[in-house]
């Protein structure tokens, strides 16, 4: 067969024409080299960034609200804490954790007083404290982010106050609006955000426990309530017009909070969002017709002063912390822990914060992708799933962790850090089996020596956790050590110094005792049979529900699972009628009041709606919480406390479960990086080396063609044989054609 | 045709009524008001008073059907059902639990959804169909017997197989496309690589093997033989005249699709981290944002009812024979 030049050219712009999907293929490819600009393939973020002083994070879920009288979880405490100043905040490194001053000039001393507003001394017995004054002078020259809502003319007039329906028309984000101001932090500001709490439209979560405590709180609710009544839907509420006796300014730089009583916790809550200051401008701003409909509002676009102001926010795909500009008070601390230095914690003692310029936070709702990104070096930092916490780490022969070669090779370090919270499983205190009577408490004790946490930690939680003692957590003061006093005797016994298990067999005598040997009644000779209640779905929740009836049916228990949804558990919770359920309690602020109210009477769940849910009661235990929470951290509290404990552990309406323990990963070019289980607001601390990070991504990243080649050419083979039978098919008869 | 379609929309209204109320029925009567105000405040320190004041604002306080409190026609339209149903005719979806407007998040979010979705139709049918055609045409031979061995292995794998498969292979070990991600413009071309890949290649299975069926039956008609014994080339046969006259079948499953398009792939979506509606109605399950899933559900619904109405009139454009009355 002869065929020329040209033919071949014919042939090359034939089989061209017939193949749009390589015409697609080839655009792909030159958009994307345009696209990478020397990046690598598969660099998720826009080119050139890579340059630059940004740390990567992700988020899971979007946060359901930031503005800070609302928000009060951990996920949107990852963006606020980060964007607001309250008055207080916690020390990075200094364990136990202890309040420093952010806001203000210095942590405020309560000034105790009488009924007739006489002061007192500050060791002023609880009865005769009528009132707790918290004189708060805050820093001068602190600057809030720019924002539309201060924006001025020429004039010293606000631009952004009077929209009209064709200005507001005319914008769809906050982005639109293109001129911004900033002015100082004003004392009134933090006393307009106490206000706040009390916005009919709000709904602030702690807004009641502060009712309790804010003098005149509860009566501007119900001003603004009445006021709210008789106004249209979307009327903005003035609360400049309103004061609160409890709140008050003193000049420029100092307010006052007064509070009902002692209650030395409030201090904790001036380190919370709640307290931060937001100028009234941001009210009048966002309460504007129309503005809401497009979902601008302070409760998506914040207005702050603290390190970093949101710039991006696009839940759905990426939010982006920015430098506030005109933050620039802040140093790293020059104080830590003993190791901090040698661990280079303190190398930027001293230096201006914050140290990262830009935060990128990338949706990230999948474990998998997450997880693979991280070793692509494309995030700074990760947690560890079930999942993947073999490749990620191995346990030594001495039970001791580390990270396993991959992940050494790769220069990735391994934090670890107990939570300050605890998941326990309760004890209905109201059900006439389990809860009522010397007969349910030693079912109760001998349920708690047979669920094995240990087991149970090793199994399901790769050891990362730490069986429990009591309510108090690590690092709450309160705890003590197990070879102390912190040892649950009930549970446990000391061996050698170390807590071991108490045998099963005592278990079953106490199940004996209770009337159930070998977990049949006495009397009737019916095996007992206990229900939990759980959200429990899925295959992994499976295994777990299973471990639970196993562990019971050690002592002959029937434990029947009654799964069910959240929704079902907190009704069932609220009217007394679960009998077992599992939940977990997250520190608000590091005070064994915090935890020791879970169990405390006048917070039960059924009769007041509290956060007791087992509905425990004990008069003694409730006559020295009264007492301990007023307390200051000293040796009289802590024995008062270590009785507490015990009254707890005799009575055991939890098994108290275990601590979590969090393993975090993050990158060789991220330092200062200190897990802090209070302090949300760690990421100006935090320093990124971008250079490296850029060299070990394009390291890590080369793209490999080689298998997309042979891929190509796996498609060829198999399609020219097919190819060739379609011709020779063509060429037969219509006959043969058909008869096929 | 005029008259057929106005009956169609109005049967298209009765069945959205059908959902609404039983959307209505399963989140008012399964799921009360105090569950949606408990899930929306958190876990801690959530009081009866503050549940009462979060149903107050969002309108969750009234009575369902009927508000004795009032008169007149306000009796019905102050009540949770035409706050929260019957204004969803109008294409007024309200507030999200969160207090998001919906209708703006939606219009935003459907560009994404679109933009995974529509390139995947437009290429994965012509692949569909012209593997189908081959395997039809082929019959009997090893490309038919591996064709079909094919499809049914393809289709015996599960969704999430691909996308973590898909991820791993060109994602994570051969570097090159991201793992996950969204952006706009040219930069949204790397991104939507790999989800539209595997959304053709998860769905090559089961479509081809469906097409095929369709072919075969058409090609054993006696029009192809005649064609055939014309002597009209093998790919006119099949290109012209087989897949012209199995459109209608094939029309049936697909045209009823395209408005399905911008409701997005849940799953695609919340893998690869594409801010589209599929993830949209994820997001809005997980957080019990039941205002969300209504307006969710209703706007599926109405844009079936929509895909079902341009199949009729695409039968009348393919079939010049069918006549809608």
């Amino acid at each position: 067969m002869n065929y020329n030049h040209n033919d071949r050219k014919t042939i090359s712009v034939k089989l061209f024409d017939m193949s749009p999907y390589f015409r697609i293929l080839c655009v792909f490819c030159i958009v994307h080299l345009a696209a990478c600009n020397g990046s690598v393939w598969n660099d998720p973020y826009p080119a050139g960034e890579g340059q630059e002083n940004i740390l990567y994070t992700s988020f899971s879920e979007r946060p359901k609200h930031l503005d800070p009288v609302q928000s009060y979880s951990e996920n949107e405490y990852a963006f606020i804490a980060n964007i607001y100043q309250p008055p207080l905040q916690y020390h990075y490194l200094k364990r136990p954790y202890s309040l420093i001053a952010f806001g203000a000039e210095e942590v405020p001393q309560p000034i105790y007083r009488d009924t007739q507003g006489r002061m007192l001394p500050a060791n002023a017995p609880t009865s005769q404290v009528a009132y707790s004054d918290y004189v708060i002078k805050i820093k001068k020259g602190l600057m809030y982010q720019p924002h539309p809502a201060l924006a001025v003319d020429s004039l010293g007039k606000v631009k952004f106050h009077h929209l009209t329906a064709a200005d507001i028309a005319a914008v769809r984000t906050l982005a639109d609006f293109k001129e911004t101001g900033s002015r100082e932090v004003t004392a009134a500001d933090y006393v307009h955000q106490i206000k706040r709490l009390a916005h009919p439209k709000l709904h602030s979560p702690v807004l009641q426990l502060m009712s309790a405590y804010i003098v005149g709180l509860s009566d501007l609710v119900s001003d603004l309530g009445k006021a709210s009544k008789s106004s249209p839907d979307d009327q903005f509420v003035d609360l400049e017009r309103y004061s609160i006796e409890g709140a008050q300014v003193i000049d420029r730089y100092t307010y006052v909070i007064r509070v009902h009583g002692k209650y030395p916790q409030f201090i904790y809550w001036l380190a919370m969002p709640f307290f931060s200051p937001v100028p009234p401008e941001a009210d009048r701003f966002y309460g504007q017709a129309g503005l809401s409909k497009k979902n601008i509002s302070l409760d998506w676009y914040p207005l702050g002063s603290g390190p970093y102001m949101l710039t991006v926010n696009n839940p759905n795909r990426k939010m982006i912390l920015e430098r506030n500009p005109h933050y620039s008070r802040e140093t790293y601390p020059t104080e830590g822990m003993p190791g901090d230095q040698e661990a280079g914690l303190l190398r930027d003692a001293g230096v201006l914060l914050p140290l990262i310029d830009k935060v990128v936070f990338s949706l990230e709702k999948e474990q998998i992708p997450y997880w693979n990104k991280f070793l692509q070096g494309f995030y700074d930092a990760s947690g560890i799933a079930s999942d993947t916490f073999d490749q990620a780490v191995q346990s030594s022969g001495t039970g001791d962790v580390g990270l396993t070669a991959n992940m050494l090779e790769r220069g990735i370090h391994l934090q670890t850090a107990l939570a300050t919270s605890i998941s326990y499983l309760g004890f209905n205190m109201l059900d006439p089996l389990i809860g009522v009577g010397e007969r349910a408490r030693l079912i109760r004790r001998a349920i708690s020596i047979a669920l094995d946490y240990e087991e149970y930690i090793s199994i399901f939680r790769n050891g990362r956790g730490m069986s429990a003692h009591g309510p108090i957590p690590p690092g709450i003061f309160g705890y003590e050590a197990v070879g102390k006093s912190g040892i649950n005797q009930y549970v446990y016994e000391l061996v050698q110094g170390e807590p071991v298990r108490r045998d099963i067999q005592e278990a079953k005598r106490l199940l004996a005792e209770a009337g159930y040997p070998e977990g049949r009644d006495l009397k009737t000779g019916l095996p007992l049979l206990l229900n939990l209640d759980a959200s429990a779905t899925g295959a992994d929740s499976k295994a777990r529900m299973d471990w639970y009836v196993n562990q019971l049916s050690k002592l002959g228990i029937q434990l029947v699972i009654r799964s069910t949804d959240f929704n079902r558990l907190q009704d069932k919770l609220r009217r007394g009628t679960a009998q077992l359920y599992f939940l977990g309690w997250n520190g608000d602020y590091p005070d064994p009041e915090n935890f020791l109210f879970l169990l405390y009477g006048p917070q039960s769940r059924v009769k007041n709606q509290g956060e007791n849910a087992s509905n425990y009661s004990n008069a003694e235990y409730d006559r020295l919480f009264n007492k301990m929470q007023h307390m200051a951290n000293d040796h009289e509290r802590q024995l008062i406390i270590n009785r507490m404990l015990e009254i707890l552990r005799y009575d055991a309406p939890w098994v108290w479960g275990f601590f979590p323990k969090e393993y975090t990963l993050h990158h060789a070019w991220v330092s200062n990086r200190q897990p802090n289980q209070m302090a949300n607001n760690s990421l100006k601390y935090q320093r990124i080396d971008w250079r490296l990070r850029a060299k070990q991504r394009a390291l890590w990243n080369q793209p490999l063609f080689g298998p997309l080649v042979i891929l190509l050419a796996l498609s060829v083979i198999a399609i020219i044989p097919a190819y060739i039978t379609l011709r020779r098919r063509e060429k037969r008869s219509a006959i043969d054609r058909g008869s096929q | 045709m005029g008259a057929y379609l106005f009956r169609r929309i109005l049967y298209g209204i009765l069945v959205l009524v059908g959902v609404n109320m039983i959307t209505f029925g399963l989140f008012f009567f399964v799921n009360s008001p105090d569950d949606m105000a408990r899930a929306q405040l958190g876990l801690k320190r959530v009081t009866p008073a503050a549940v009462e004041k979060w149903k107050v604002e969002r309108g969750y306080d009234k009575p369902l059907f009927v508000n004795n409190a009032v008169q007149g026609f306000a009796k019905v339209n102050e009540t949770i059902f035409y706050e929260k149903s019957i204004k969803l005719f109008a294409f007024e979806f309200g507030e999200s639990d969160q207090g998001r407007n919906i209708g703006f998040d939606i219009a935003n979010r459907m560009w994404p959804s679109l933009a995974v979705q529509l390139p995947a139709f437009m290429i994965g049918l012509p692949i569909y169909l012209s593997f189908a055609l081959l395997m039809a045409f082929l019959r009997s031979t090893y490309v038919d017997i591996w064709g079909v061995l094919l499809c049914v292995l393809m289709m015996s794998i599960s969704a999430m197989f691909y996308i973590i498969a898909g991820q791993y292979f060109f994602g994570k070990l051969w570097n090159l496309v991201p793992i996950s991600g969204y952006d706009t413009g040219f930069d949204a071309i790397k991104f939507l690589a790999l989800p539209i890949l595997i959304s053709v290649i998860s769905g090559l299975g089961s479509n081809a093997r469906w097409y095929r069926t369709i072919f075969l039956e058409e090609m054993s008609k006696d029009y192809v033989r005649t064609a055939r014994a014309k002597g009209l080339p093998e790919h006119k046969v099949l290109f012209v005249h087989v897949l012209k006259n199995a459109l209608i079948p094939i029309l049936t499953g697909v045209v009823a699709l395209i408005p399905m398009l911008f409701m997005g792939a849940l799953i695609t979506e919340s893998f690869f981290g594409i801010p589209g509606l599929g993830s949209y109605t994820i997001d809005a399950i997980t957080q019990q944002d039941f205002a969300i899933v209504r307006a969710m559900v209703f706007l599926g619904s109405v844009l079936y009812i929509i895909g079902l109405i341009l199949t009729d009139i695409s039968y009348t454009l393919v079939d010049p024979r069918v006549r809608l009355s």
